[in-house]
């Protein structure tokens, strides 16, 4: 007969449940669109190209990204520098640069492999709600991004060791050409 | 022939009478719904549905729509005409025992009163595993066909102990008109309480109650989590939809059962009603309070449902029998002695 205490205390507990969420608000849901959990600060979101104060990109199109990429995600095509008209700080630059983001798995390996810290993968995780970037999906080719569509000015990518140290060995050498 | 006569003919009026309370009974389930996935998920520290609609009140009528424009898919090797029979099955016994409740205390609230309402409201309860049972075997799927043998086993038994409880209420109050049950409990008092052991009847009943309609802790017959949908696995689109408000609406009948054979019905404060003439004191408006009392009542009851849907793990197959045969029967077969043996000797005693 030990079913009627413990029926008993069940059914008590989920009554007080019932009233604490109906009375005191004390469900744990988060309504998402307009509310968000705190993300961890080291969150991998979509890719972001880093760009060094004086506008030149970080990227120098060396491949190393697509060749740690384990999805294949990456395409990089690099091309020479223009001395006058420089893209970036090293012998070449990236004339294309594309991500794929329906085969990315967000492992981060590209962000190691970089020796520049130009790509970064970045806080911005909302990439299919209108809330996230403004694109447009209606088709697979959609997902490649380009590197217009991830390229920031310098500082509004997330702070990195790494691209800081470099960007401080910039300074303080600035015809420096091989910046690993 | 005027209008006044045209209504008060005793079969349009029924007509009406039926009408009415068929489509409350209809436009009660949509509610009922909301009301279960906001208390299931007040139980469960959720929010439930909050999105269409203020506090989502309108997430039933997406349900509805979704119901109606899904495909109606008729699986290979299905026995058509009991397939399709089925569904209709479940809800027209829903519909019709409701037909003996009597809502208020005037013969207006009440869709047909006659003599042996209590008997008929079982008879009719029990056709809806018929539904179930026909519906499971002509899917032409093991999963629904395990369901409908255990929905079967566990009507055999539940309604056994049901069947019983109910007579030592009919020892107690010599009548099987739910009317006329009702009307006693105006004048003496709710039905658990004039009989020293009848509560037991009541706890029994409810008990069977829950188990008639196939609802959690019962819900042998569905069990997702072992029969994917049970008896309703291959049942697409209205047709689960008509099996679906069919066991809302056995719920409200059964709530209604409840509370009008042990709770008064009806009575409540301010109801007061004459068995001699027939008569509420004060007319119409007492009726309609009447039926507030008896709504009450009710909810009580559909919340008990939720409540123990929210908190209850189901029955396994072996402890529902157990359960049925050696405590429920003994049970009330004891408390039909006791209530004997209580109006044998109450003038003696008391």
């Amino acid at each position: 007969m030990k079913i009627i205490p413990d029926f008993a205390k069940g059914m008590g507990r989920t009554l007080k449940h019932a009233i604490g969420t109906t009375l005191a608000g004390e469900a744990k849901t988060i309504s998402y669109p307009e509310q968000e959990k705190p993300r961890p600060a080291r969150i991998r979101g979509r890719h972001i190209l880093n760009t060094y104060e004086n506008g030149l990109e970080k990227c120098i199109g060396c491949s190393l990204c697509a060749a740690a990429c384990p999805a294949d995600a990456i395409w990089v095509e690099a091309a020479e520098n223009d001395p006058e008209n420089r893209v970036s700080p090293g012998e070449r630059y990236a004339a294309r640069y594309e991500i794929n983001m329906l085969r990315c798995i967000f492992c981060g390996y590209c962000e190691e492999a970089c020796p520049t810290g130009a790509v970064q993968l970045g806080k911005d995780y909302k990439m299919v709600d209108e809330q996230g970037t403004q694109h447009d999906w209606s088709d697979r080719d959609s997902f490649i991004f380009t590197k217009e569509m991830m390229l920031v000015q310098h500082g509004e990518g997330r702070p990195d060791p790494l691209s800081e140290a470099l960007d401080e060995r910039l300074k303080e050498n600035p015809d420096h050409d091989r910046v690993w | 022939m005027s209008l006044i006569e045209i209504i008060t003919n005793p079969y349009v009026l029924g007509f009406i009478k039926a009408l009415v309370v068929m489509a409350a009974l209809m436009s009660t389930v949509p509610m009922l719904i909301y009301l279960e996935r906001k208390i299931v998920a007040d139980v469960q520290v959720r929010l439930g549905p909050n999105r269409l609609g203020p506090l989502g009140v309108l997430q039933p009528l997406a349900d509805a729509i979704k119901l109606m424009m899904k495909e109606d898919i008729l699986p290979s090797g299905v026995d058509k005409f009991i397939y399709y029979l089925a569904p209709f099955l479940s809800i027209v016994a829903a519909l019709l025992a409701s037909a003996v409740i009597p809502f208020g205390p005037a013969s207006w609230a009440v869709v047909a009163d006659f003599h042996h309402s209590l008997l008929f409201s079982l008879a009719i309860s029990s056709l809806a595993v018929y539904a179930v049972a026909l519906g499971g075997w002509a899917s032409n799927n093991k999963y629904s066909l395990m369901g409908a043998l255990r929905a079967t086993a566990q009507m055999i038994s539940y309604e056994l102990g049901m069947g019983l409880s109910l007579v030592a209420l009919v020892m107690v109050t010599g009548s099987l008109s739910i009317s006329e049950i009702v009307q006693q409990q105006n004048a003496f008092g709710w039905n658990i309480f004039r009989a020293p052991t009848l509560f037991i009847a009541f706890i029994v009943f409810v008990i069977c109650g829950v188990a008639e309609t196939n609802r959690a802790p019962f819900d042998l017959a569905e069990a997702e989590t072992e029969l994917t949908a049970g008896f309703h696995t291959e049942y697409s689109a209205f047709k689960f939809a008509m099996f679906y408000m069919a066991e809302y609406i056995n719920m409200l009948i059964i709530s209604a059962l409840v509370a009008g054979l042990f709770l008064g019905g009806w009575s409540g404060p301010g109801v007061h009603y004459d068995m001699v003439t027939h008569t509420v004191a004060g007319g119409w408006p007492f009726v309609i309070l009447g039926i507030f009392w008896y709504l009450v009542k009710m909810a009580c009851f559909i919340f008990l449902y939720f409540w123990l849907r929210a908190s209850l793990p189901r029955f396994r197959y072996d402890q529902l029998m157990n359960f049925g045969w050696k405590v429920l029967v003994p049970v009330s077969l004891a408390n039909i002695f006791l209530v004997g043996i209580f109006f044998a000797f109450k003038n003696h005693w008391f």
